[in-house]
């Protein structure tokens, strides 16, 4: 019964998770590439609309689940072709790639705002998933969660395991060092973005089909802004990004918790709690390692024009 | 094919000012065909969005009191986003701003028509905005926490700390329980400029801002680090300028004119606190900034741009039927096509047919 009880918790921690751990590995690999994309919240939210909507037109999750993952490639494209084409500003870019993700989503989701749809079916072996408390934690769980389960281990392999993977960390690490040893600085950093877009993507996707499920403006509420600061939280490493966002999973859980038993706190402390801890985390990473020097890749953030 | 950025050697000042106006024009054609494919007329929409609002006394006044908020915050972060620091930040310590002049506000209702009320308003305002940025500044200088995170962070903190202030401490008794502050005494409202119109005074706090910062940014040692540190951390350094005292400096400063903003609109355009004081006019400013191209006068421009387009937005919903998200993804399409004509502006741009990108032959 207790077992139940903790599997419960776990679930719904997982599920708060999700969404972040999609969000924080795209950007993780956009920024070991040396680009820093603060558009993710806009990616995110956009993927979510027109997931909503996809999945409404055409009744398949899929659909709308591949289609949200489109929407932030688009927008990462837009992203991608301003800062590695055009060397333009990556702050300013990706603010204004928040911006307009937040305008389109409103106007693609406009017809849907109040509709529900039933959620993304969840896996059931007969047998496994009834086993009890590991079976719905384990077997349980919807494509979702899984995909971003599995994308932690593939991005994992890929960057410590793989040439490519090594060839994207040197590039984040020096772009002007690995373009005269003739790779193709932009086109990585490209992909790399278009990578970090469609995760993003398939995060909102995961909030309007999986989590809420419907659509409602600005449903994503900071939680792409949350899965960059995961990215600083992490060390940029991919295993430390889904602990990050299974420990906020888990504070954001504590605090409907807290929201629903009264505990006489203020609902706007507790609604405020997050953000706050995000700060907090922040503070102690860096205060942790003072003399340590940064673990950023050595080029985050600085346009890469090549000289002849 | 492949995309060639060579440096150019000299800025042109022909090109510094074409190239937003070509990323303006650029913007509405594409809002045109958006328009069109939601089954509106573009013209009537060009209409509706760019002309109308300039062709009435009250919306030419709306336009005025939406710009100034812009201009005023977009100044401030001017000179963060010339020294490369990024606060973000600015709709919290706006927030934070409207809130702490608002509090004096109510602390003295009833107390008569003191001359010293709305000054203290403003200053204390104009304080806590400047505190309020200074946090992420000072986690930035002493810790190395990135500004961006923490800043945007402390929006969300500051919009619910409002929330519960106007919901709690700060509700008014007799207000039947709506979440609400007391309406103000006179004396702590900005004066109209005009008898029977909606202009207020907080116009020309946002001119002489504008003003201001022009001064500063051209005319003083300040001015010139900030440009420094922007252009060149380096030389910066080897010119003496101290990076943690810069970055308090233009956060405190960035911070001020937000929360002098936020006092502003409620001490002048809503007359009390409401749990929502502003519809993101920090974020909006950052559009404003980088459309001015960080320099006063630009943003003065810039701001009376976006202010239009947004007061043609709201003639568009009710007109044309037009969701105000269309103009929230025009503001931000028009951000990006600002930056990437930037790259015009800055380098010579040749696109070369054939040939891989990456590795050339010298």
């Amino acid at each position: 019964m207790t077992l139940d009880i903790v599997q419960m918790v776990l679930v719904t921690v997982l599920a708060a998770a999700t969404p972040l751990i999609l969000a924080g590995l795209g950007e993780l690999v956009a920024e070991r590439s040396g680009v820093l994309n603060l558009g993710v919240e806009g990616m995110m939210i956009f993927g979510a609309a027109v997931s909503f909507a996809l999945a409404m037109q055409t009744g398949s999750t899929l659909l709308g689940a591949l289609g949200g993952a489109g929407a932030g490639l688009g927008l990462a494209a837009l992203f991608g072709l301003l800062t590695v084409g055009l060397a333009a500003n990556q702050v300013a870019s990706g603010l204004s790639l928040t911006i307009l993700g937040l305008g389109l989503s409103g106007l693609v989701g406009a017809n849907y705002v109040g509709i529900k749809r039933d959620p993304a079916p969840h896996l059931a072996i007969p047998g496994l998933t009834d086993l009890p408390g590991i079976g719905r934690l384990l077997f349980g769980q919807d494509a979702f969660v899984y995909t971003a389960v599995a994308l932690v281990a593939a991005v994992s392999w890929f960057l410590w395991r793989t040439r490519a993977g090594l060839t994207l960390r040197a590039i984040g690490d020096d772009p002007v060092a690995t373009h005269a040893l003739g790779l193709k600085v932009r086109r990585v950093r490209f992909l790399s973005v278009l990578f970090g877009g469609a995760c993003a993507g398939l995060g909102g996707a995961y909030l309007a089909l999986a989590y809420t499920p419907f659509w409602s403006p600005g449903m994503t509420a900071g939680r792409g802004w949350i899965a960059l600061a995961l990215v600083v939280f992490a060390s940029w490493r991919p295993l430390r990004v889904a602990a990050g966002a299974l420990l906020f999973g888990g504070a954001t859980v504590l605090q409907l918790h807290a929201q629903a038993a009264g505990l006489g706190l203020p609902g706007q402390l507790l609604s405020a709690l997050p953000y706050l801890a995000t700060i907090l985390a922040l503070v102690l990473l860096s205060l942790g390692r003072r003399q340590g020097g940064s673990l950023a890749p050595a080029a985050l953030g600085r346009v890469f024009t090549p000289s002849r | 094919m492949r995309l060639d950025l060579v440096p150019r050697t000299r800025r042109s000042a022909v090109l510094d000012i074409l190239a937003p106006a070509l990323a303006f024009v650029a913007a509405v054609l594409i809002g045109g065909l958006v328009v069109a494919a939601l089954g509106v007329s573009p013209s009537a929409a060009f209409v509706t969005y760019f002309v109308a609002p300039l062709s009435e006394v009250w919306s030419l006044q709306e336009i005025a009191l939406k710009a100034a908020p812009l201009a005023l915050i977009a100044t401030g972060l001017a000179f963060c986003y010339r020294a490369d620091l990024w606060n973000i930040g600015a709709e919290g310590q706006f927030v934070v701003g409207g809130l702490a002049g608002g509090w004096v506000g109510v602390a003295t209702h009833g107390s008569g028509d003191a001359p010293w009320i709305l000054p203290a308003m403003l200053a204390a305002g104009a304080l806590a905005g400047a505190a309020y940025a200074l946090i992420p500044a000072v986690l930035k200088v002493r810790l190395g926490v990135s500004e961006i995170l923490t800043s945007l962070m402390l929006v969300y903190v500051a919009q619910l700390l409002l929330d519960y202030m106007v919901r709690g401490p700060l509700r008014d008794p007799a207000g039947y329980n709506f979440p609400q502050s007391v309406g103000f005494d006179p004396a702590a409202r900005l004066p109209y400029l005009m008898e029977g119109e909606t202009l207020h005074a907080g116009v020309l706090v946002a001119l002489a801002a504008v003003g201001l910062a022009t001064f500063v940014l051209a005319r003083t040692l300040f001015g010139f680090a900030v440009r420094v540190v922007g252009a060149s951390p380096r030389a910066a350094r080897f010119a003496g300028f101290s990076d943690a005292r810069l970055t308090l400096s233009v956060f405190a400063i960035s911070g001020g004119a937000a929360g002098l903003a936020g006092i502003v609109e409620v001490a002048g355009k809503i007359g009390q606190l409401q749990p929502e004081i502003s519809p993101g006019y920090g974020f909006t400013a950052i559009i404003v900034a980088f459309l001015g191209r960080l320099s006063p006068p630009g943003i003065l421009v810039a701001a009376l741009v976006i202010a239009l387009t947004t007061i043609g937005g709201e003639g568009a919903q009710i007109d044309l039927k037009l969701p105000l998200d269309l103009t929230r993804a025009f503001q931000g399409l028009l951000l990006g096509l600002v930056l990437g004509a930037d790259v015009f502006a800055r380098y010579h741009v040749r696109i070369v047919p054939g040939g891989p990108s990456g590795r050339t032959a010298s």
